[in-house]
Order: structure tokens, then sequence, then C-alpha cells
């Protein structure tokens, strides 16, 4: 809603509150103003002229010379390049020493050799924007109407001295939809009195009656509660009174004719839309207020022609649907220039009506806007008769008695039981009942004393929004002032503050993971259908799932897996020369079982990460090293470590879809339910990355919650060895099949409880042990806690486990 | 005899003063003081000597012992010196050069600042809540008084998935979760922050995904001047102790009554610039009084608690607080943008 400062004032006196100021006091009471522009764009010394002459320009074809009064005493001599321009006109003139906006300044001028003594100035050149100019007005020079006064300036022609408050309004507040609802709310901000427009005083009633011609019902009482009409004869169809039109355009409404012009002053004034219709074209004097019929269609005024549904309320005559109640007139009954009797309407129909229709049909109009926030019922009628009298006066039209109406119900004022106890116990002040009362007087809502410091509060019907206790108190602090209510602690008892387990492990995780040198990512939950089938295994035998309306195929489903994600950002990077990418992401995927949703889908933590390029960049004391499968593990390793999970973790070989199968291992956890594969930790199948156009990239990816449930972060210590310990190589010759990870494992479980530890530190694979053989070395230590160990319990000890590498794996020691 | 002890030192001392390695001076040492050396064979003849001279001799020869011995000492340490010298010399190199790091990842920025805030409200006495992301139009939208058809709610601005199960828009949801998970009781203290989704064209300022954290306070005696107090403690705690807030009135359907909060801008301290748009305040939150519909359906009863809420977007704050300039870069993970924010 954009309003008018000087139409403002006609209702309330704003003398010594400047725009300015009246913009921060609405904003801070809650009506908030975007901004304060001047509708004078840089205009000075533009004043009406006359074209008393137009001749040819000698020399020029496209120009004229023009003879103009501008009521200086004398006649100028002005060189103007518009082709309306014509003799016997009244036109804006910028005199010599005028200036224009953009900053031209107007100079005596010789133009193709004739003297120029200013300029006829268009719309434009005004600073005034011509899309809400009349058709017929956006070319050329603006002609102003003939009854201008000469040498009036043109500031005050066009009303451009003035501001515009531009109004960005909640959607409760639909009540500041139309210049009377600023006003009262001004009224309650300053304390200064109302100057309502008394809608009455200007209808003139002929000697005939409006039951004659026309007669209204309601076919549909659930979509609109009261339906008025008046009949208007004779009317002359011309241009609406430049003060009318100058006050549209400041509201930013286009003039079109007086009479719809009038409906349009009277929506913006009053927030209630007005529709008149063509009485020539309507069938039988009837209108009824109906539903849509299966297959009909209408015409409306914007020439396309829609199709009707039921859902769908109509205006309809005797024989066909004339209007869309609330949405847009029907081109069947439009009024032209050849209109002589209207019949003009005011009514209430019900917002969702409104907005569904508009919706579905995509048109949005002023009139639908308000209707869908519901239109006050109480100012149906007011605004019909403010209307009627306007066009009886400014297109000449006699006005028939009485109101052709149908009402279904009134609405009732809401009344709120309030307490002084409640304001203050809500808000946390110390008003007094004198300082409620009178800001509720402000706003002219009616107290009423039904206890000590109760009371029953009427709430005008202007004010929709108000209809319980908590939105009186509202009222009642937005008008004291949020800065009056003051700052305190909450009082009660104290509340211990604290992470769930689940918020604190991913907390760690995140020190964890950037700590061995990843970045963590955050990336979008909605992508494509075919990236949620690339980790079959991951995604678990989810269904899609698929969002109704999306924006793109690239984000139109929920995803089941990070990894494809983590795969995108990787090509991101390289595209833009990031060639080591290190990320994590930890987030949630989407899985269900259900083809269409009836319940909430399974929403699953998940972490992964993916290394891709190098470990560590060359520098001047060292060569750069690629990464591999090991670094991703490596990562996964230390992070289990940390999490106190290392010993319930082992690691298989396996071959998910989507990762290389020779180099992709299941990540297994133990548990008091059995052994489950919790995710997968591998380089990236090639076909996958061509996919995303990537060179070798190692991922992992995991489910949280079984991290949750078992990560141990208690510290068991261990007293410090006191007794040394007794180190054995050995190296073992195996088929090249046999997993690493299973020999310690054998190791370990047959060395005994002297085996302090067991590590891997050396595969050799080669031509000297044969093609399908390797070598592993590993070095065992042994100790016992409470005394020095002797060679032959070593000797025992390493004796089993050779025994048993030998049995389990065909293992020889190598020589 | 004595003549040949004193021969004997200054041949050797002679000798010391020119030796030129470590080397030679330890054949020096042996030739002259060894156990087969020149000063015991000398002092081997004490045997033929007469008693009176024996002690006197000797002590000739202890002090010609001393006096090589300590020149050997002397020598013995200029040469270790040099050595050490000429070593350190050697093993000097550029430290200008750069050193050996390991590689550092940081904190994605958005969750810096979740976490920042939570911390914030976790010593204040709160706990952190989270709700599903994939939500039901009951908890997003008719729990928190939109109901269906309301004007605020509208099908385009939604990502739904069925008729009645939707992404999202809020963090507002976990609020009625939260509340009926605590079956009545207070006092109820919370910070919920997450992923919500709206059906915005993305652009430097939109995107269609985004996060928000808000928190959601209720007691029997809880007031709007508390949600101040709780506001401006945590403006301080984030922003520093200097700054102010400013309440303006607004509209939520879940509150009642219902501000927007401004905070001093940081960039110009309040004085006006262009960041604030020359107000010198900043908008970073909406807040207000729970709704008594809202308490309803998280099972409380409006006459007996209040409560208030707050609710912020998390994007916006780090924008404001790094001066990032297209809010698409949170969700790009281009690393170049994400090692900036490695800091601790």
């Amino acid at each position: 809603m954009n309003v008018s400062y000087r139409w403002l004032s006609d209702y309330i006196d704003l003398s010594g509150i400047p725009a300015e100021q009246l913009a921060e006091m609405m904003t801070r009471g809650g009506i908030e103003i975007d901004s304060v522009p001047s509708r004078n764009a840089g205009v000075t010394g533009v004043v009406v002229g006359y074209v008393k002459k137009r001749e040819k320009h000698p020399d020029a074809d496209k120009l004229s010379v023009c003879t103009v009064d501008a009521g200086t005493g004398e006649d100028l001599q002005i060189v103007c390049g518009a082709q309306n321009v014509g003799a016997d006109m009244k036109v804006p003139v910028a005199v010599v020493g005028a200036k224009l906006p953009g900053g031209l300044n107007i100079k005596r001028a010789k133009l193709r050799g004739v003297e120029s003594q200013g300029m006829i100035c268009s719309a434009r050149e005004l600073g005034i924007n011509d899309k809400l100019l009349p058709k017929e007005q956006q070319e050329g020079i603006l002609v102003l109407p003939p009854e201008t006064e000469i040498g009036r300036d043109i500031l005050d022609v066009l009303a451009l001295d003035d501001s515009i408050l531009e109004l960005d309004l909640t959607p409760n507040r639909s009540d500041c939809l139309s210049m009377l609802g600023v006003a009262y709310e001004v009224s309650a901000l300053t304390g200064r009195p109302l100057n309502l427009p008394d809608p009455a005083k200007d209808i003139y009633s002929a000697a005939e009656v409006t039951s004659d011609y026309v007669r209204v019902s309601i076919s549909s009482p659930e979509h609109c509660s009261l339906y008025t009409a008046r009949y208007i004869k004779g009317v002359k169809v011309a241009p609406a009174p430049q003060w009318i039109q100058n006050r549209l355009i400041a509201a930013g409404v286009r003039p079109i004719n007086n009479i719809v012009d009038i409906t349009n002053y009277v929506m913006l004034e009053y927030g209630q839309p007005l529709h008149a219709f063509d009485a020539g074209k309507v069938a039988g004097g009837r209108i009824d207020v109906r539903l849509a019929q299966a297959g009909e269609t209408l015409v409306t005024l914007d020439d396309q022609e829609r199709k009707l549904e039921p859902h769908m309320l109509v205006i309809a005559d005797a024989e066909k649907a004339i209007g869309l109640a609330g949405v847009m007139g029907g081109a069947n009954s439009e009024v032209s220039e050849g209109t002589t009797d209207i019949i003009l309407e005011s009514a209430k129909f019900d917002g969702s009506t409104v907005r569904r229709t508009s919706r579905q049909l995509g048109l949005r109009s002023e009139a639908s806007a308000r209707f869908e926030k519901e239109v006050d019922q109480d100012r149906v009628r007011a605004a019909l008769d403010r209307a009627a009298g306007l066009i009886a006066r400014y297109a000449e039209g006699l006005v028939t008695e009485g109101v052709a109406e149908a009402e279904v119900s009134a609405k009732q004022p809401a009344v709120i039981d309030l307490s002084l106890s409640r304001v203050n116990g809500m808000l946390g002040t110390e008003l007094s009942s004198l300082e409620i009362k009178t800001i509720l007087s402000r706003l002219q809502f009616k107290v009423e004393a039904s206890g000590d410091d109760i009371w029953k509060v009427t709430v005008p019907s202007r004010r929709g929004d108000i209809s319980r206790d908590v939105d009186l108190v509202e009222e009642i602090a937005r008008l004291h002032g949020y800065d009056e209510i003051p700052t305190t602690p909450i009082e009660g008892p104290t509340t211990p503050g604290s992470l769930t387990k689940p918020q604190a492990i991913r907390r760690e995780l995140r020190t964890i993971l950037t700590g061995a040198g990843l970045h963590e990512a955050i990336s979008y939950s909605v992508t494509s259908l075919p990236r949620t089938e690339l980790f079959a295994e991951l995604a678990a035998g989810a269904k899609p799932i698929a969002l109704a309306m999306p924006m793109s195929e690239e984000r139109s489903v929920l995803r089941t897996t990070l990894i494809p994600s983590l795969l995108e950002a990787a090509a991101y990077n390289l595209n833009r020369k990031n060639n080591d990418v290190a990320l994590f992401e930890i987030g949630n995927v989407y899985h269900t079982d259900e083809t269409t949703l009836t319940r909430l889908p399974n929403e699953k933590p998940r972490a992964a990460l993916l290394l891709l390029g190098n470990r560590r960049t060359a520098a001047w004391n060292r060569t750069a090293e690629p990464v591999d499968f090991y670094d991703a593990k490596g990562v996964l390793e230390q992070a289990f470590d940390r999490l106190g999970l290392t010993g319930r973790i082992s690691y298989e070989a396996a071959q998910p879809a989507g990762f290389h199968p020779g180099r992709t291992a299941a990540i297994v956890i133990r548990t008091e339910r059995g052994s489950e594969t919790i995710g997968y930790v591998g380089q990236v199948h090639p076909e996958t990355q061509r996919e995303f156009d990537l060179p070798d990239a190692y991922v992992a990816e995991l489910e949280l919650e079984p991290i949750y449930e078992y990560a141990d972060a208690s510290i068991e210590y261990r007293i410090l060895p006191r007794y040394p310990a007794i180190e054995r190589d050995i190296a073992v010759v195996v088929d090249r099949s046999v997993a690493g990870g299973a020999l310690t494992e054998t190791i370990a479980a047959s060395a005994g409880e002297l085996l302090e530890s067991v590590k891997v530190f050396d595969v050799y694979t080669g031509e000297r042990i044969g093609s399908d053989k390797k070598s592993v070395a590993v070095a065992l230590v042994y100790r016992h806690a409470e005394r020095t160990l002797t060679d032959e319990e070593v000797g025992e000890a390493h004796a089993r486990v050779l025994v048993q590498l030998e049995q389990s794996y065909g293992a020889e020691l190598r020589k | 005899m004595k003549e040949r002890l004193e021969a004997l030192r200054s041949e050797a001392l002679d000798k010391l003063q020119t030796v030129a390695d470590a080397a030679a001076l330890n054949d020096l040492r042996v030739h002259y003081l060894g156990k087969k050396g020149q000063l015991t064979e000398i002092l081997r003849g004490m045997g033929s000597l007469s008693a009176e001279e024996r002690p006197i001799i000797g002590q000739v020869g202890n002090e010609v012992r001393a006096a090589i011995e300590a020149v050997i000492a002397e020598k013995q340490a200029g040469f270790e010196q040099a050595e050490t010298a000429r070593r350190l010399q050697a093993e000097t190199i550029d430290v200008t050069l750069p050193g050996k790091k390991s590689a550092v990842g940081a904190v994605h920025p958005l969750n810096k600042i979740v976490e920042e805030i939570e911390d914030i409200f976790i010593g204040m006495g709160y706990t952190v809540a989270e709700g599903p992301e994939v939500e039901t139009d009951f908890f997003n939208f008719e729990a928190l008084n939109l109901p269906k058809n309301h004007p605020a709610r509208d099908m385009q601005d939604s990502f739904y998935i069925t008729d009645e199960i939707l992404l999202r828009t809020q963090t507002s949801p976990v609020q009625i979760r939260t509340m009926k998970a605590m079956n009545g009781q207070t006092p109820v203290k919370v910070i919920c922050p997450g992923k919500v989704y709206r059906r915005d064209d993305d652009d430097a300022t939109h995107s269609f995904m985004f996060h928000q954290i808000e928190g959601l306070v209720i007691g029997p005696n809880i007031r709007m001047s508390d949600l101040k107090g709780t506001l401006l403690q945590f403006v301080r705690e984030m922003y520093g102790s200097q700054m102010q807030i400013r309440l303006r009135p607004s509209f939520f359907p879940f509150t009642e009554p219902s501000a927007e909060v401004d905070v001093t801008c940081a960039q110009c301290g309040g004085s006006g610039c262009r960041m604030c748009k020359h107000t010198g305040w900043i908008e970073i939150l909406g807040c207000g009084m729970v709704h008594p519909k809202v308490l309803e359906y998280g099972g409380y009863d409006p006459k007996e608690v209040t409560g208030f809420a707050f609710g912020m977007g998390v994007e916006r704050i780090a924008l404001l607080k790094y001066g990032i300039d297209d809010i698409r870069h949170f969700y790009a993970n281009d690393t170049k943008f994400l090692s900036q924010f490695a800091k601790i």
C-alpha cells in the first residue's frame, strides 16, 4: 500500500509531523514503512501554459513552433518536438530557469535557427512513471484538462509536492490497506482526532427506485455474506478530475475513466473493492452470486477466456456469468464510452474463496488482495454510497432511490475480557488502568468495566485481526512503546544447560575430522533421482521421496546417501582448480519403504568423507604424496580411536555398488546384537568417477546412530610397564588372497595373553616368492606385567603362532 | 734426571704449541704422558735415586706432568670449540623457508555460528532440541496457528511431498514437538537449530535450503520483559557488551505480541553506515510471546503458563558477521571458501 501524505492529511491533521517523522513513528508502532520517496523527482519552475498557436518549424519537419501563454505576462515562443501538441491546449511548460529531473536546466536556446523560450514537457520529463498514465497520455507531451488555470505551478496541478509512505504490511494488518485504516492508526499513534468523509451527503437520489432496475440475490451464502448494489442512470464516461487521477497515480493505480477511477479511489479510501457493470449489458436486471457451473467459461476484462470450475464464485445476470466475484469483471458487462447506466457493486466475498480462484487463474489484483484478507463488512454500504456520490458528482449520474442488497449475516463485533494483571503479567510492565484505557480509546476500542481492573473491550469491525486478550496486549504494548517494556531476567529455578550425547559426538567428530585436515561441507538435501541410485547398498533399498513441485530435476528427490553430494562438490572444486580436495559432511539421509509417504521417513544421521588429489602438496623440501585408500581408512581409524570404538570395529573386503570392487571395505561394528555393517570406505568405482569427471577419489560413508550409541569416551588407565618387552619379527609367505587383517587377528588369538601388540610393518609381492604369493612381515611384542619373560615362554607362544598361521593359511616362514 | 725432566717439559711444550689437530694432540699425549710415554720412561729410573732425591724428583716429575696436561687440556678445549663451531657452521639452514605443517580443516561457517549460539544459550541453562526436516503439515503449520487456507500459507512457497507431508519451512515445529514431549512440565528452555526449506529462487540473498535457530521458554510467569532480557544478554555475548537491542512490533501467527529485533550495527557502532542503511540498526531476529493457541496445541493451559519464542536465520548472521557477498557460497563447498574459516 502506497499512502500519499497529502491525501492522508484529508483525514487527520499532520501539521508538525513531516512525512519522514510520521514514517518513523508508524514503523516503531508496527506499521513498517519501507521508504518515503518524494513525488517530486526534481521539478521546479514548470507552470501550466496555454498553446495559442502551433506552426510548423520552417527548417524541421518534426518540430513545431508554439506560441504559449504561461501566465508570465508575455507570450513565449517554444519549439516542440512532440506530435500531439496543438493549439488550444493546456500543457506543462518549463520556462527559462526551470529545472527538470536528471539535472536538466532550461535555458533560452535556438533550435534549428528558431529561438525557444522554454520547453513543453511530457509526463516522463516531469519524473512521472508513464506506466501509471492513461494510455492516450503515454506518448508525447502531457495534455492537461482545459479548465486548468494558466500559470499555476505544475507541482500543485499534479500534486507532485507530496511524499509517499510505502507500507510493508504484515498479513494481520490488512486494515491498513485503506487510507481510512491508516488514518485510524495515525490517530491512535498521535492522539489527534479523525475527520472522516461522510458518504451519505453526496447521494442525489432521483425520483426513481432501484428495485425497478435491479434485484440481487445470493445463491451461495457460504461464500458471500453481503451483496449490495446501486443503480446510477445517465452517466457520462470521461476522464476523472485531475485530483482523483493524481491520487490514483500517487497510490500506483493507473487512471482509466471516471467510473473505474472512482471505484478504485473508493477502494483505496475504504479498503472495499467495488465494481461497475454496464447496466445495459446485464440481462433481466438480475444479479445473483453463485458458484460457477460445470463447463462454464468467462472472458475477463483482460480479454482472456477463463475456464471456470465449480468452486469458483461468479456474479451472474439472468442468463450468464458477468464477473468473477472479487477477482475480475467480465468483458461482457464492461463499462465503455457508450455506457449510460451502471450497476455499482459493493460486497463481502469470502477471502479463501477469492484466494483460491485468483491463485488458480493466476489473476491477482488490488481487489483480490483485499478480499483475500477479509474486507470489513461494516464498510460495504458506506463505500457503495461514497462511490455513488462521487459518480453522481463527477460523471453526472443520477443515483436511484434505495440500495439493492442481500445479506446473509451481519458481523458481530468481538468483545474480549481483559484485566490489568493479564496485561502487566504478560509484558512485565507496571501500567495503570488509566493508561490502558487511554490507549484502547485512542484506537477507538470501547472499554467497559466488568470488575476491579477487569474490562470488556469491544473491537471495531475494521480490526478483524483482534480476537483474543493477547491481541489487545499487543495493541497496548505497541502503542505504549516496545522500548518502554523493561528488561528483566527470567524468574524461577535455574536449569542446567547441556548437549545430548549425539550432539556432543557430532561436535567431537567435527573436531577430529577437521584435525585430520578435512573441511566440513554442507550440501543440499535434495538431488536428482539417478543420484539416489548410485550407491545402492548405502541407500539400503529406500524408495525415492519426490517433491510434489520441485524447482528443477536436479533438486527433485530427497537424498538417500551423502557421497554423491561430496562427489559434486569435488567436481565443483576441480573446475575451480582446487586440485586437492578433502571434505566431510555430517547430515541426514532420508529413507522410506513407502512408495507414497503416509508417515514421516526415517531421517538417518550420517557422516561421509572424500579425499582426492594429494595428501600433501609438493614443497621445497618434499614431494607430493597422492592420497590412497589407506588415507581414507586412517581418518576413520583415528576417529574410532578417539571415540573409543576401535575395539568394536572391523573391516571386510566388500563390493558395494558405486565403489571399486577391489578397493573397498565394509565397516563392521560388533555389538551385543551381533555384527552389523554401518558403512563403507573405498575408492569410487572408475565408472562413477567418470560420470562426475573425477580422478581417483576415496570416500567413506557411515551411519552415526550406532556411533552415538557405542562411543565410549571413558578412559581406563593402565599401569606403565615395569618389566621389559621381548620383540620378535616374523615374515610369512601366504597366498595373495589372504587378508592381512585376518593374519593379525589369527596371531592375536593364538599368541596368548603374553602378546602385547602386533603390527604389520611390511608387505612384499614379487617374482622371488611367486606371483600369486605375498610376504607379510609382522612385529610382535611380548610382555608380562609382573616379571621378566624368559626366552622359553616367548618361544612357546611364538611357536603356537607359526603353527596356527600354517594351519589356517598355509603360511610359510620366509627365509 | 731433573735436567732430563726439564728438557722433556720444554720439548713437550714446544711441540704442543704447534700441534695441528685433535688427533696429533692425542699422539703427543701418548708420546709424553702415556703408559709407555717419555715421562714414564724417565721416572722409571727413580729406583736408582737416593731416598732424599726421590721425593724431589718425584715432585718435579709431577710438576712436568701437570704442566703438560694443562696445556693439553687447554689445547683440547680449543680444538673442541673449533670443532663445534665448524659443525654449527656446517649445519646452518635457511630459517626463513616455510615449515612443515599438517593440514587442518575448517568447521563449516554455518555450523561455527550454530555452535557459538548453542553455547551461549547452554550457558544460560538451555538444552538443544532437534526435530525432523520432513514434517507433517500439522506440526509445521496447523499447530503453529497457521490453519489450512491461512493467507500466510501458500502451497507455492513450500516443498510438499504429499498433501500432509512437506519439508519443514521453519524450525518452529520443534517447539510443538518439544512441548508435547515435556507433557505439560515446566520450565521449558530449548534452542532448536536446523535446516529448513522454502520454494524460493536462489540468488545472492535467497537459498531454497537454509538454516534457522530458534528458542522457546515456557514457565508459569514468563513475561515479554524476560524476552527482552534474554535477547539482550544473548546479543551482548555474541557481539560484545556495548550492543543494544531494539524491538519493533511485527506479526507472526505463532506469537502475540510479536516483534522484530534490531541490534546495534556492528560495522559503525550505531552511528549509521552503508551496511545498516544509515539507520544504525541491523535486523537479526523475530520473536514474541507464544500464542495461546500454540500453547494449547503443545499441551499447556494458556491461563496457567506463558512463554516466549525467538528465531533467527543462521545464514543472515553469518553473512553479516563475515561480510560474505553471496549466500550460495555456503552450499558450493569450494575449499577456497571453506578454508577461510579454519581459525579457532
